[in-house]
């Protein structure tokens, strides 16, 4: 039996940008939303990473799927969100005789994954960025670009909003409402106010990343998340306008984000139970300057502004994994009902900031099959609004 | 090696009457920010204490406060930079208070003149030479819209109807490079009571802006361009 969409209520638990994106789906679909956010909007994970849209090259050697979904939702996220990207592409390079062997793999996977590579000679690459270390071997230019971390996932705030998203920040979820194995909402404690109030919906959606198997285990189920943190380091001034990638397989500080005026260093790697109270490990800062400093030697010099951690939302099992590097990037959208656990509950996770839209399609088919509504995704052609009209709505 | 220090923080919520302040010890590291700091007491001492945040490097520009009646993000305001003893952090000036150090960010996007700039692509050439190093590709759209400016701005304390320096330096920079937009209308409301000429010229928004905007050497050379007769140049 199909359902008119505006009868159909959608809690999202998480405000990073997979749940925007969530929302933005949802809400043009005719669903009626509510999201709450225990914090500001994008202070999770989402606003804390170094600025890149993906080519999905960094992928193309190891993890296939990843590279397609990036490539596909780069040239659609420049579509539908003109303005939020510098046009800048990235160059992948070469500095050693190991690398020179990663190279002919790293053109077949990118040929493979449909993202266009092009081969500079060093000469090539240094008049386009001066700073490169001149001892270059090769360079590949894809399509990377940078971003700004928390505007581009604003849009979809603000777009969602627009078309009738309640969207709620210092609200945080303190327990969900179950009754016989399903769940009807969340018990939520309102920050501003200090009130506690009960949210009711007909499908509640966990998207809160890194925290997600913390928010599962409130409906007694399991999310196999490994929270994986990485360290990035800002430095001041634009060492390079284009993003700067190692190409190897990928390691510590093999990426130069320009983001402004900062040159943004990532990333380190490694697993957590918490992904609350990081810390920034000065080990991970001086290897983030180290590596760095082999793609541009200004790295050494140039005056530190920032050093922080963020958690990835990594898909996988204890045991699996030790330093976050062998799991994949991609997403996984889970259905507590139909892996025998609670009704009425889905989880959202893994991915990572370019893949935020077509994570949120996924998941929106779920929730819409699930609540019986025949809409079909209309996010891939609607031009988001501008980050501004977030305030202004 | 983990030490303590003293803050006091600035605490409001509109359900609960007057402001206060909250005295808190926390732990801080050598390297540690203010935000660091406001974050651990979030997490270790009272999870109802509000505060902005998202990139941590002073890109985003949702964590302005004032530090010790100073202006700064506090992502990026060392402890070890700050006078010894208690730290006092409070609330952006010239923003309606949210909750605690939260304000409303609305004002500051409606003092722009339509339609908002801020999103239109950053300017980045296909060749990068760099005739003057890399200081050469500063851009308006460096600009954080943090609103320390408006807080710091001794005018907007007493003037609300002044539209203030983050959005005066905006128009400097439409300007500055128009990209095909029609000009007239910009200077029109660069050139109105409560715009260019309001400005007392005390640059505390260029002492303020952690994104290298310089906003008061902008609205001065705003006033040349509108008493030249407006060729921007």
């Amino acid at each position: 039996m199909t359902r008119a969409a505006h009868d159909a209520h959608v809690l999202i638990i998480g405000g990073g940008g997979t749940g925007g994106a969530l929302a933005h789906d949802l809400a043009l679909r005719g669903l009626r939303v509510t999201l709450v956010e225990r914090g500001e909007f994008t202070s999770g994970t989402t606003g804390r990473h170094h600025g890149l849209l993906h080519s999905g090259a960094r992928y193309a050697v190891n993890d296939h799927e990843s590279a397609v979904e990036c490539i596909e939702e780069n040239r659609l996220l420049r579509k539908i969100a003109p303005g939020s990207f510098e046009e800048n592409d990235g160059l992948f390079v070469a500095i050693t005789d190991e690398d020179m062997a990663y190279l002919p793999g790293f053109l077949e996977g990118c040929a493979a994954s449909d993202i266009p590579a092009e081969q500079l000679t060093p000469e090539q690459a240094l008049r386009l960025e001066p700073m490169l270390n001149p001892e270059l071997k090769a360079a590949v230019r894809v399509p990377d670009a940078t971003m700004d971390a928390m505007r581009m996932p604003l849009r979809f705030f603000a777009t969602a909003k627009r078309n009738g998203a309640s969207l709620l920040n210092y609200m945080e979820v303190m327990g969900l409402l179950m009754h016989d194995g399903v769940v009807s909402g969340a018990g939520i404690h309102d920050h501003v106010t200090g009130r506690d109030a009960e949210i009711h919906a007909d499908l509640t959606v966990n998207a809160t990343g890194p925290w997600s198997e913390k928010v599962a285990l409130m409906a007694g189920v399991d999310v196999p998340i490994r929270p994986s943190p990485g360290v990035m380091l800002a430095l001041r001034g634009r060492l390079c306008n284009m993003v700067i990638n190692r190409l190897h397989a990928s390691g510590d500080g093999d990426i130069v984000v320009p983001q402004r005026g900062l040159s943004i260093v990532g990333t380190s790697s490694w697993v957590v139970e918490d992904p609350e109270d990081l810390g920034v490990p000065q080990d991970h800062v001086e290897r983030m300057v180290t590596e760095g400093s082999k793609l541009i030697p200004a790295v050494a010099t140039a005056p530190h502004r920032a050093a922080w951690s963020a958690a990835r939302p990594l898909i996988g099992s204890r045991g699996e994994a030790d330093s976050g590097r062998e799991l994949s990037r991609t997403f996984k959208t889970i259905d507590h009902a139909a892996e025998g656990g609670a009704e009425g509950f889905v989880t959202i996770t893994g991915g990572k900031g370019t893949t935020l839209r077509g994570m949120a399609e996924v998941c929106a088919d779920v929730v819409c099959r699930k609540l019986g509504v025949d809409e079909v995704c209309r996010t891939r052609e609607t031009v988001l609004l501008p980050h501004i009209a977030y305030f202004a709505a | 090696m983990t030490t303590t220090r003293g803050f006091r923080v600035f605490r409001f919520s509109r359900e609960s009457g007057p402001s206060r302040f909250d005295v808190f010890e926390a732990e801080v590291e050598p390297t540690s920010t203010v935000l660091d700091a406001l974050r651990w007491i979030r997490i270790h001492r009272d999870p109802s204490l509000a505060i902005r945040h998202s990139c941590l490097h002073a890109s985003c520009g949702t964590c302005g406060v004032r530090v010790n009646g100073r202006e700064g993000l506090a992502c990026v305001t060392r402890l070890a930079d700050l006078d010894p003893g208690r730290v006092t952090v409070e609330p952006m000036a010239n923003f309606p208070v949210m909750t605690d150090l939260v304000v409303d960010m609305t004002s500051f996007a409606d003092r722009f003149p339509a339609p908002h700039p801020a999103t239109r692509t950053s300017d980045v050439p296909s060749s990068a030479e760099m005739p003057d190093g890399i200081d050469a590709y500063e851009r308006f759209e460096d600009c954080i819209e943090c609103g320390l400016c408006l807080s710091a701005c001794p005018v907007v304390a007493t003037d609300d109807t002044y539209v203030g320096p983050a959005a005066l330096a905006y128009a400097q920079r439409m300007l500055e490079e128009p990209r095909g937009a029609d000009v007239g209308p910009i200077l029109r409301w660069a050139d109105a009571d409560n715009a260019a000429w309001r400005c007392h010229a005390a640059f505390e928004c260029t002492e303020a802006c952690p994104s290298n905007v310089r906003p008061a050497q902008r609205i001065m050379q705003l006033r040349r361009t509108l008493t030249s007769g407006g060729d921007g140049s």
